[in-house]
């Protein structure tokens, strides 16, 4: 079977015919990252710092409050506060583009059978095909930088949140389902007032979940070009130096621990009962 | 298309005011294909033979029902009777597989789903479930506000009807609460209070009692007794429990694998049950709060008139071996009760001449009216040992109870309750597949 050759000759010509489409795709998400890049920048870094201590207090607790503090101070301190906020700005990109597609993917998922049993099998494709392999089309289409690098992130990432959110909404209860019905919800009501609400702690997991394997994909984004974290991790590897890839590592664990804590809370809160 | 039943034969509403909900020719057949099992159900089939030749499940098969407005109608019958589907083919829950469903002279299985919405948002008041179903991530207050906030009325005005409908159901201080934070029976009370606020003529409520405790669960039919008294809406109410379709319904209609097998008042279902099933099911039931005076009063054989002198209502105590006898005026309303022993001894005495019963010779006959249930009428009975007279409601004597006719109606089976005439029952059987009231849910 000459799959290598299909595959190859079907890239080449999605490249070909729908150039313009992906240069203004590219030409997009670079002006949205650079855009949260410069007010991310504007703003000295403990400003910026605080800022986020004082947002995961709020949503999440103090305690996670202070490590926020506390981490991203160390960050600032280790002189990789530049890095961090362009890895920053690159999850932050990626992430919006999970949710905006991957909500009502997993919405149309749940209200429909055949969506989700022509999902499945692509979403396990993209999660289990190794990342490297779309990588390269990706660079392909959108040439070295940090477009590709979102792309290669929301084929990763996006799976379990469409799963989650489909999930979720599947499971809540029928009765609630009927209550929606019977007072003449309109099925958008019933999505906003009924099956997101009460299916929130599955789509926070899915949320949180997404946002995990975003970040594990900042150093491979960093290998096709995209400046941050993940390109300090690959510099301190070149050179042998342990010291300055642990610290770019860590830097990336800090941002992880608080976006999963931060999301997690999200998804607990009043829930109790459900 | 209605082939093997007539609508509804016994007509719920005499004053000929057309039907708030009339369903007619209605059939629920689930899973692919549901046409050829309408048909072989058409034929009689019954639903485990579609079961098992098809493999479709039946909801509901051929039912024809009238519910007039301001009724509270009753769908009695176990588990997989089909009861809580044919509740949910009325709001169009379930879409029909054929028949149809008309609400205030509009057929709603024909409607487009936005004219849909629109009628369950103005004849439906929502739904009240087994399980509640209220919402866990709203207050009280915006779960009761829910049906006004799907129809877009506006957050002062449906918070204020919200908060009428909290404090009618006794929940008033708890509007800040969640559903958490509440037992049961409070729950409950949440999912009438947001059926109430939205304030439609139709009430839909499934098995609504049946997941609470039994004296909670007493409370609340009491309670929707009395509102029901107050608002007089249509309710409809789906039950497995015979005791409470029979203590909430003006009518009942008691289902049994899909199908309707007989829709009458309580008191019908009680003294003339349409088949062994039907009978077998009220047999257990406690009949003095369903029987009244009139199901079980005898045909008076005899009266003495007040014209009547002593002498000849003597007579006529004689001629009927009676000790006693019931005095009723020209238009036959009694006014009083004398006894043989007492004309006797007046004459004896010489204390009345032979012209007419005067009143120092009568004393009070106790009365009650035919509707008196069978449990007053007890505890008159036990008072004293004199017949009681019935009345109707202009207070002509329709018959008596004798101590006799009570404890005859409450030992007998339903079946041969005194009184009621059984027209066109079958002959009397020996019932011996017992419905087990009360076991498991809908």
């Amino acid at each position: 079977m000459p799959i290598r050759e299909w595959v190859s000759s079907a890239v080449d010509a999605v490249r070909d015919s729908l150039a313009p489409l992906f240069d203004g795709f590219a030409a997009g998400v670079e002006a949205a990252i650079g855009a949260m890049l410069t007010v991310l920048q504007l703003v000295p870094a403990p400003g910026v710092i605080l800022a986020f201590a004082a947002l995961a207090t709020g949503l999440a607790g103090w305690r996670v409050g202070l490590f926020a503090l506390a981490g991203l101070a160390l960050v600032h301190n280790v002189g990789l506060w530049q890095p961090f906020v362009q890895t920053l700005s690159l999850v932050l990109a990626a992430q919006a583009l999970i949710l905006v597609v991957g909500v009502p993917l997993g919405v149309l998922a749940a209200r429909s059978d055949a969506v989700e049993r022509v999902l499945r099998p692509v979403l396990d494709f993209m999660q289990t095909m190794p990342a490297f392999v779309y990588l390269i089309p990706a660079v392909m289409f959108f040439g070295i930088g940090v477009v590709p690098g979102v792309v290669a992130t929301f084929v990763f990432a996006i799976p379990p949140l469409v799963r989650l959110v489909s999930l979720g909404i599947r499971q809540v209860p029928a009765d609630l389902i009927e209550a929606a019905e019977a007072f003449g919800s309109t099925s958008w009501q019933r999505l906003v007032k009924v099956e997101v609400p009460v299916a929130r702690p599955s789509i926070m997991a899915g949320v949180n979940q997404s946002i995990m394997l975003n970040l594990s994909m900042v150093v491979i984004a960093g290998m096709i070009g995209a400046r941050g974290l993940g390109a300090e991790v690959l510099r301190g590897i070149q050179r042998l130096n342990v010291g300055q890839g642990f610290e770019a590592g860590l830097a990336v664990v800090v941002l992880a621990i608080v976006l999963d804590r931060v999301t997690a809370s999200v998804g607990r809160r009043r829930t109790r009962d459900a | 298309m209605n082939i093997s039943h007539p609508p509804d034969a016994s007509s719920p509403d005499h004053s000929g005011k057309p039907p708030k909900i009339a369903v007619r020719g209605l059939y629920k057949v689930f899973g692919p294909d549901p046409g050829r099992a309408v048909a072989a159900l058409e034929r009689g089939a019954t639903k485990a033979e579609v079961q098992a030749r098809y493999g479709n499940a039946v909801g509901v098969a051929d039912v024809n029902l009238d519910v007039a407005a301001g009724q509270t109608f009753v769908l009695m019958g176990l588990s997989g009777s089909g009861k809580s589907t044919l509740l949910r083919l009325l709001n169009r829950l379930h879409e029909p597989t054929r028949g149809s469903v008309v609400v205030d002279g509009v057929d709603i299985t024909k409607l487009s789903r936005r004219e849909l919405l629109e009628v369950r948002r103005r004849k439906f008041s929502g739904m009240v479930f087994q399980q509640f179903a209220v919402l866990p991530h709203r207050d009280v207050l915006e779960n009761v506000a829910y049906g006004l906030e799907v129809q877009g009325v506006p957050r002062d005005a449906r918070r204020e009807r919200a908060m009428q409908a909290i404090e009618l159901v006794g929940l008033a201080g708890w509007e800040r609460s969640y559903p958490h934070q509440l037992s049961g029976g409070m729950q409950q009370r949440v999912g009438l209070a947001r059926a109430l606020a939205v304030d439609a003529d139709i009430l839909l409520m499934d098995e609504a009692f049946s997941a609470l405790d039994p004296l909670i669960r007493r409370e609340m039919q009491d309670e929707l007794s009395e509102l029901q008294a107050r608002m007089r809406k249509t309710v409809v109410f789906v039950t497995h429990d015979l005791d409470e379709a029979l203590r909430l319904g003006d009518r009942v209609a008691i289902m049994k694998d899909a199908r309707v097998v007989q829709v009458g008042t309580p008191e019908e279902l009680i003294t003339a049950p349409a088949d062994d099933y039907v009978a077998a099911f009220v047999e257990g039931v406690d009949k003095t709060g369903v029987l009244t005076a009139g199901s079980i009063m005898q045909p008076v054989k005899e009266v003495a008139r007040l014209s009547d002198g002593p002498q000849t209502a003597l007579n006529r105590m004689r001629r009927s071996g009676l000790s006693g006898i019931l005095v009723v005026d020209g238009e036959r309303r009694i006014r009083g009760y004398v006894t043989s022993e007492r004309i006797v001894s007046a004459l004896r005495e010489g204390s009345v001449g032979s012209e007419r019963i005067h009143g120092d010779l009568m004393e009070p006959a106790p009365t009650v009216s035919v509707d008196t249930p069978l449990h007053e009428v007890i505890a008159i009975a036990s008072e004293g040992s004199r017949p009681i007279a019935v009345v109707d409601a202009s207070g002509r004597l329709r018959g008596v109870v004798v101590k006799g006719a009570i404890l005859a109606a409450l030992a007998r089976p339903a079946r041969e309750a005194t009184g009621a005439e059984v027209s066109g029952g079958a002959p009397l059987r020996t019932v011996d597949v017992r419905p087990s009231l009360g076991a498991g849910g809908a």
